[in-house]
């Protein structure tokens, strides 16, 4: 069995944003992989222990993107693969998900590509359901449990906004996984030097078969959210009750009820 | 004439999305600053009546796919007969609501009809029939002008973000019945069970929200006797918070919100958890119960209109984001808050 997962780098959730000469800066924090992914990383990794196989991660950045692969590597998947083409710089997600469709058939023979839900960056969350759409695979996003995998066929749960839907898809499939999956593993200290000396392929685009899709989204501007002006004001009074009292009277004077 | 301007209607079970009317509202507005139609697209099993509910929100056109194979919603399918209507037709905007299936359908649409996709816009703006949208990325701490090259342009807007629609019920329009058209073998995919989360009002839909963070666990309870193992009894000690607080967000109807850690905790699904690995919202009203306020909490609801803020100490991030503040215990606090409440709403 082959189960390629997709991790992307992303700045530090602690990071505070900023832009600087039109450009997003995160000061120094660190780059780290997308927290989401390492749920995905978590799925990919229980699914070959238990049926055996193995685990490709794949990543579409520059030499940055390193880091979350090494992460991923350090969690135990046994190979990554670095997509990194200079001609992506500006790359909007229908491109992204177009090269990394193109470097998954490469990579062949797949039963399934794992994703996160939505990578911290770019907050787009369309990636899987462009994936699937490419490799003409049955989507099935939001997993938060996996109960069969074998004989051709997927058996999950999805946590879904409104409740939880039990389902069956035919393999290969393409998943989403969230939190309620579980706990991705820590690092091993033998995966962290294991990763630390993993030599990483990096392909260009044109090695994985199509040439660079055209970016059709760009953003021309990023922007500071506007300072609001807030006025704090502490609620105080005697006992809990006066207090809930005046809050109370404050509340309705918003006008928001 | 085609329409220039379409809106997809989400809905689960045959109930249409508080956003999709959303989408349907400002899909007119549009329509009208264009001189074009608009043209709702309504996906499912015995949802004629959505369809309806789609003209009086303000679609001139309604394509409706009704089919049994229709019932759940499987991406696949649905985007094939998203698909084939669009690609028809050539709408050069279409907008969907932010839910889990419109950010798919967008990204499938994408693939298929070979453009771009700008996702959870909370502005738009119209030049001639291009649009600039704006949309927050790094969960709201910056934002972004987004524009698409390619048509149709793929918009999925925030829930909340645009004006709420009035319907009306004395407009008319037409129903265009269209086929399934993937068959069942094709779709390779079978929903075989649903449980409800009734969880009450959904979080990205609330116009009130009252949250707990890991403050809820701090009180000093008698924990029934049969509770031994002390993260059974931290549990149970956070749960009687979250019934304070589910009392409160009842008199307000409103949604119930946690902090990561309150759900990493255990102590309630994570579906309520707020912030940038939970859920982004902006509610009128966010009360805040024992949450400190770290930055990543506050990225998920920090453009709430006023937040409310109960904590223990005085020192706590959240105050410097809250309209208004209490330092105090909220088990003091919540239950004479919840009264006063319901007595000024004359509940
Ligand atoms: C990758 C990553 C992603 C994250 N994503 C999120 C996210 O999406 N959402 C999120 O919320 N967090 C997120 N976090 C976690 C975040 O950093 C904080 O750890 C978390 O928000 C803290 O939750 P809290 O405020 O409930 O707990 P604490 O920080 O422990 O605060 C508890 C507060 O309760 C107060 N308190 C205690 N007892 C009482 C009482 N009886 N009455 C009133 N007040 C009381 C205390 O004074 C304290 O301020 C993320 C972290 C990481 C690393
Ligand atoms: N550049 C990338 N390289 C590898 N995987 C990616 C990349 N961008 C997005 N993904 C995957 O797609 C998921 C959703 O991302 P997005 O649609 O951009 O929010 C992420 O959680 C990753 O699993």
């Amino acid at each position: 069995m082959k189960i390629v997962v997709c991790v992307k780098q992303v700045p530090d959730s602690a990071a505070t944003m900023s832009v600087e000469d039109g450009k997003v800066s995160w000061g120094d924090a660190p780059l780290v992989i997308n927290p989401w992914d390492e749920y995905a990383v978590e799925a990919a990794l229980r699914l070959t222990e238990e049926q055996g196989g193995d685990v490709v991660a794949l990543s579409l950045g520059d030499e940055n993107a390193k880091e979350a692969i090494k992460h991923a590597l350090a969690m135990g998947c046994s190979e990554a693969i670095l997509i990194n083409d200079p001609a992506m710089k500006g790359a909007d997600t229908q491109a992204v998900a177009r090269v990394l469709a193109a470097a998954i058939q490469k990579i062949g023979e797949v039963d399934a590509v794992v994703f996160g839900k939505q990578a911290i960056d770019s907050d787009v969350g369309a990636t899987p359901a462009m994936v699937a759409r490419l490799m003409g695979w049955p989507a099935v996003t939001l997993v938060s449990e996996i109960s069969e995998f074998s004989g051709g066929t997927l058996k999950a749960q999805r946590a879904m906004e409104e409740g939880r839907q039990q389902v069956e898809a035919t393999l290969p499939v393409v998943l989403s996984i969230v939190k309620d999956y579980g706990e991705p593993r820590y690092p091993s200290f033998m995966g962290i030097r294991k990763a630390s000396r993993a030599e990483v392929p990096e392909w260009t685009v044109a090695d994985t078969g199509i040439e660079v899709p055209p970016a059709l989204v760009s953003w021309p501007k990023v922007m500071e959210p506007p300072a609001r002006q807030i006025t704090n004001e502490i609620i105080e009074g005697g006992s809990p009750e006066e207090i809930a009292a005046k809050l109370a009277d404050k509340i309705m004077e918003e006008k928001v009820l | 004439m085609v329409n220039k301007v379409w809106a997809f209607v989400d809905q689960f079970k045959g109930q249409a999305l508080p956003a999709s009317w959303e989408v349907v509202y400002a899909g007119r507005k549009l329509a009208n600053q264009i001189g074009s139609g608009l043209t709702a697209l309504v996906i499912g099993s015995d949802v004629e009546s959505i369809a309806k509910q789609a003209i009086e929100y303000g679609a001139d056109e309604v394509i409706l796919a009704d089919d049994p194979s229709l019932a759940d919603y499987r991406a696949n399918a649905y985007a094939a007969v998203l698909a084939k209507a669009a690609g028809e037709a050539g709408p050069e905007i279409f907008l969907f609501p932010t839910s889990t299936r419109g950010r798919e359908m967008a990204g499938m649409a994408a693939i298929d009809l070979n453009t771009g996709v700008l996702v959870d816009v909370t502005e738009i703006k119209l030049d001639g029939s291009e649009v600039t949208a704006v949309r927050p990325v790094y969960a709201g701490k910056l934002l972004t002008e987004v524009v698409c090259a390619a048509k149709p342009q793929l918009v999925t807007l925030r829930a909340r973000a645009f004006d709420k629609p009035a319907a009306d019920a004395g407009r008319s329009g037409t129903i265009t019945r269209v086929p399934a058209v993937m068959a069942e073998d094709q779709i390779k995919m079978k929903v075989t069970g649903y449980q409800e989360a009734g969880g009450g009002v959904s979080l990205t839909d609330a116009s009130v929200i009252v949250s707990g963070g890991r403050g809820t666990a701090n009180n000093s309870l008698q924990p029934p006797v049969e509770l031994k193992d002390d993260a059974e009894i931290e549990k149970w000690r956070a749960q009687q918070g979250f019934k304070l607080i589910g009392e409160l967000a009842g008199v307000l109807g409103g949604a119930v919100g946690a902090s990561r850690a309150a759900v990493d905790a255990g102590y309630i699904p994570y579906v309520h958890q707020v912030g940038q690995t939970g859920k982004v919202v902006s509610p009128d009203l966010y009360i805040a119960n024992g949450i400190s306020g770290a930055i990543q909490h506050l990225a998920g609801m920090r453009s709430s209109k006023v937040i409310v803020a109960i904590n223990k100490d005085p020192d706590a991030p959240i105050f410097k984001y809250a309209r208004f503040g209490v330092v105090g215990d909220m088990y003091q606090i919540l239950p004479p808050l919840t009264a006063a409440l319901k007595e000024r709403l004359g509940k």
